[in-house]
């Protein structure tokens, strides 16, 4: 209108330059200023790549054993060379071949588990922050007692008993860790669902379901994603204890967990062994967390301080 | 008269990411002994802001200058937080917009009132609970002994209200500065708590910094009145010239906005000021008030525009003939 | 005040009796415990034999009730292994892992508190970001590696501490790190920003009004507040940590009832490792109870109710 335009006008006279960007533009500011989303989209795509071009980034096949090059050591240290940059395990398998393959392990593991536990905690958190009364009782007491049972001693007795394999693993992470899902999104959908859009789609006479999927479910995005860069993290770290514990992915397989468990018996004279796919494991969720909460500190509407 | 608080050429920086804002600049007033001054204007012209300059209260991001800060005749510049803390809550005391989160929830109501005098006097703790039972029962509270024991969210807004005006005066303070004090209350309330603040201030003969935005109270209680606009001092005067014969083109654009029986007819559209405030950011010239300003003028624009004495303490920020004849 | 406590012990309790049918069904629903306690290689006569034994051949609501009730008064039933009541072999083992789990957490409050105080008071300092490295760090560190990584450190390579056992107090010291650690980031960021909120709230404002002294507003009137969160986040940290257990007590092979359960596990004596999980989790489930009192005392707006 007019009197907008007017209005402008004189700000700018008044040395006020009304240039206000755009809700996207002001979040691809803050991403590119933020140094943990930065690194951590960094180790990711690194971590990523890793798992997709393993067959051509490995200089060995992870699974060929060769017993007359055991316990080869480091290109860094004595003896070592780069026919095996990282050296040889106890069977003459090339460390480095290992490690690269180990992350196909760990990021599978980590999204399906994932995507398992974001069904699950998700689908519980939308119901129980929209309907509230007797619903939300039902699923806060779920929480609380998921929350009460040691999730690691659990999945270890209970992988034990059906048998190890990495789908196992999968199947009871996912069904163990839904918990965080739950009670963010159970926070988030209550604070959505007073909200006057909420109440413009029923007054409309959208179906519940409607109004779930299309009006508190894109809400809910942005927490949602955090939640679950935040929860690969986990699952990734649950996998890698179970494996260390010999309950989780079974040998010959590269897991970086294994890998540690494997090492345990040569610390006293081969500690590289350990600290290699520790050090890998270490940055894979570093990243996964600076990435997490990277995203939280760029998607919150009030920008980050 | 005595002046307790004097202030010439106070400024507030704030530090956003967008920038420096000015948010209250070259500000410059008196209050004297026993009398009410009130701070006016619309929120974020820079009223709160220059009040926690005074008390070194600014939040972390802001800082303050001034060429003169004189309390009781002494100066208040380049005092350290320690001097500071000296001068707070005994005889500068300040009454916040928000009773009901201005009280911490963790102690109880006595607690929170002795702990200042026992701070600055060196009194035995019994003596500074009797003191706080007789500021209780002066502001008009109650079964004031039995009050002591009581946490804040025990108490209605008002009541806390009361509460933080007795814990302002546990030092016989000479300036007590209220910000917003009655903007959070329900109107029935808001009456009874100006009163009291009024007689209160009467009988220990303070200093009174009202600021607010609402001048149904600044007409009740100031004898002075300053209005700012966009951190800047627009007019002064006493409370009545301001009233009946407002100068600046904004105060006579608030005081249409104010509804008068009699003068304004059923139906009548109350005023309104066009356009929106702006933001102190960057280069500030010329009359921060033109972009809303119907005697806009491109002098107004060009240079900038100092405060008009008109009389003795009346002046008023403005060049324009029409305003001035 | 009495009906908040009988409230949250109903609650506890719903929780306590939830929690025993998960532990017992996990058991029996991972796998025919017959054939895991005759073992592998038994023939079908011989785990029919064990199935009537130990009743499995029973109703399973009759057998849970069964194993509910005899749980209730204390009885836990028999080890298979040690041939001794599962109750006294706890009894032995407990002492351990809560000795570790209460080092752990003095250890993670006694690192967290100054820390996370500093942080919040100068936001964006030095201090501030040795604490947030510190924190993110110990999110993505794996205990079992880090604990692992202190062995080779302190015990292996300076020979400062022993590697493993549970004989004196220096076993403890360097478990009692691990696991700390592991709590440390979640109190450290929950400091920092309870205190920041604190410090930015109206009544630290009236504090100073009133000229009290800094460390008087911090202490008196800001740590106060920020430390409520921090009692209840402690009571879950601690029933996490002892869950965790299993983990950090294999690496040390510290003998608690983690590593109990880990060697129970792979022995498959099965009334032990249900007899952990439940433990664990009522261990949990007391916790939290005892959190809700002690917010209750440290929060007039709770008491009062």
């Amino acid at each position: 209108m007019n009197t907008e335009d007017t209005t402008n006008g004189k700000l700018s006279d008044l040395g006020i330059k009304v240039d206000y960007p755009t809700p996207n533009q002001i979040m691809f500011r803050s991403m590119a200023r933020h140094k943990g989303f930065l690194v951590g989209s960094a180790v990711l795509v690194i971590v990523v790549l890793m798992a997709v071009l393993a067959p051509v980034l490995a200089p060995h096949d992870p699974y060929e054993q060769n017993l007359s090059m055991r316990m080869i050591p480091t290109v860094w240290q004595e003896n070592g060379s780069w026919e095996h940059p990282l050296g040889t395990d106890n069977m003459g398998r090339d460390y480095l071949s290992r490690i690269i393959y180990g992350s196909r392990v760990s990021l599978m593991i980590g999204f399906l588990v994932m995507i398992i536990a974001a069904s699950i905690g998700t689908t519980l958190g939308l119901l129980a922050g929209y309907f509230g009364g007797r619903v939300d009782m039902v699923v806060s007491f779920l929480i609380t007692v998921r929350l009460a049972l040691p999730a690691v001693l659990v999945a270890v007795a209970v992988v034990a008993l059906i048998g190890g394999s990495t789908k196992v693993v999968i199947m009871v992470l996912g069904f163990l860790i839904w918990d965080r899902f739950a009670v963010v999104i159970r926070a988030s959908t209550q604070q959505i669902r007073p909200m006057e859009y909420v109440a413009a789609a029923k007054a409309a006479g959208c179906s519940t379901r409607r109004i779930l999927i299309g009006e508190v479910m894109p809400n809910l995005m942005n927490n949602l994603i955090v939640v679950m860069t935040l929860e690969v993290a986990r699952a990734i770290l649950l996998e890698a204890a179970l494996s260390f514990l010999g309950m989780g992915v079974q040998p010959p397989t590269p897991s970086w967990g294994l890998m540690i468990s494997e090492a345990k018996e040569f610390m006293l004279f081969d500690p590289h062994l350990i600290t290699i796919p520790g050090i890998a494991l270490f940055v894979l969720l570093l990243g996964m967390n600076l990435l997490g909460d990277g995203i939280r500190d760029v998607t919150a509407p009030e920008g980050r301080s | 008269m005595k002046k307790v608080l004097e202030i010439e050429g106070l400024f507030v920086d704030l530090q956003l990411p967008a920038g420096t804002l000015q948010a209250v600049q070259n500000v410059s007033f008196s209050v004297n002994q026993g009398e009410t001054l009130s701070l006016v204007g619309e929120s974020g012209c820079g009223k709160s802001l220059t009040a926690l300059a005074v008390m070194n209260l600014l939040p972390p991001s802001g800082r303050f200058r001034a060429e003169k800060m004189e309390f009781m005749g002494e100066s208040l510049l380049g005092v350290n937080e320690a001097g500071m803390a000296k001068v707070r809550g005994d005889k500068m005391a300040m009454i916040f917009q928000e009773p009901m989160t201005s009280l911490n929830p963790c102690y109880t109501i006595g607690n929170q009132l002795e702990e200042a005098y026992l701070q600055h006097r060196n009194v035995p703790e019994s003596e500074a609970r009797e003191r706080a039972i007789y500021l209780l029962e002066k502001v008009g509270i109650t079964a004031a002994a039995s009050r002591l024991s009581q946490y804040p969210h025990q108490l209605s807004g008002g009541l806390r209200q009361r509460v933080m005006i007795a814990m302002g005066l546990m030092c016989g303070p000479a300036l007590i500065i209220a910000d917003e004090p009655t903007t959070a209350l329900d109107v029935t309330i808001q009456a009874q708590i100006l009163a009291l603040l009024h007689a209160l201030q009467k009988e220990f003969n303070m200093g009174l910094i009202l600021i607010t935005h609402d001048l149904g109270v600044v007409a009740r209680m100031a004898d002075r009145v300053a209005v700012m606009y966009c951190g800047q001092v627009v007019e002064t005067g006493l409370a009545a010239e301001i009233f009946n014969n407002p100068k600046h083109p904004y105060t006579r654009g608030l005081m249409d906005c104010i509804p008068v029986p009699g003068k304004v007819e059923p139906g009548q559209k109350l005023g309104s000021i066009p356009g929106i405030v702006p933001t102190p950011i960057g280069n500030l010239h010329g009359c921060l008030f033109r972009n809303r300003c119907r005697y806009f003028r491109s002098k107004c624009a060009a240079e900038n525009i100092p405060l008009i004495e008109l009389g003795p303490g009346r002046a008023v920020r403005c060049i324009s003939e029409q305003i001035n004849s | 005040m009495i009906i908040y406590i009988v409230k949250r012990m109903g609650l506890a309790l719903a929780v306590a009796v939830a929690v025993s049918m998960v532990s017992f069904m996990l058991i029996r629903m991972s796998g025919d415990p017959a054939i895991a306690l005759a073992g592998e290689n038994a023939s079908s006569e011989e785990i029919e034999h064990v199935r009537a034994q130990y009743g499995f051949d029973r109703p399973l609501v009759v057998q849970y009730l069964d194993w509910g009730m005899k749980a209730a008064r204390g009885d836990l039933g028999e080890s298979p292994y040690f041939h001794l009541p599962v109750k006294q072999i706890l009894g032995d083992r407990i002492g351990v892992t809560l000795t570790l789990g209460a080092c752990a957490l003095v250890f993670a409050l006694v690192v967290s508190i100054p820390m996370g105080v500093l942080a919040a008071i100068r936001p964006n300092t030095w201090w501030d970001r040795t604490a947030l490295g510190i924190s993110v760090v110990g999110q993505a560190m794996p205990s079992f590696w880090f604990g692992l990584i202190l062995i080779i450190i302190f015990a292996v390579h300076f020979r400062l501490l022993p590697v493993s056992g549970s004989d004196s107090w220096k076993h403890y010291i360097l478990p009692t790190i691990t696991l700390g650690y592991y709590a440390t980031p979640a109190f450290m960021r929950l400091l920092r920003s309870g205190m920041m909120e604190v410090l930015a709230s109206d009544y630290i404002r009236t504090a100073r009004a009133k000229g009290l002294r800094w460390p008087k507003v911090l202490f008196k009137h800001a740590l106060r507040n920020a430390v409520i969160p921090v009692v209840s986040l402690a009571a879950v940290q601690l029933g996490f940590m002892l869950g965790g257990s299993i983990v950090v007590e294999s690496v040390f092979a510290l003998h608690g009832i983690g590593y109990l359960a880990w060697e129970s596990i792979g022995r498959s004596d099965l009334p032990v490792v249900q007899a952990i999980v439940l433990l664990l989790s009522m261990i949990y489930v007391f916790l939290t109870f005892l959190s809700d009192i002690l917010n209750a005392a440290l929060d007039p707006r709770i008491r009062m109710m």
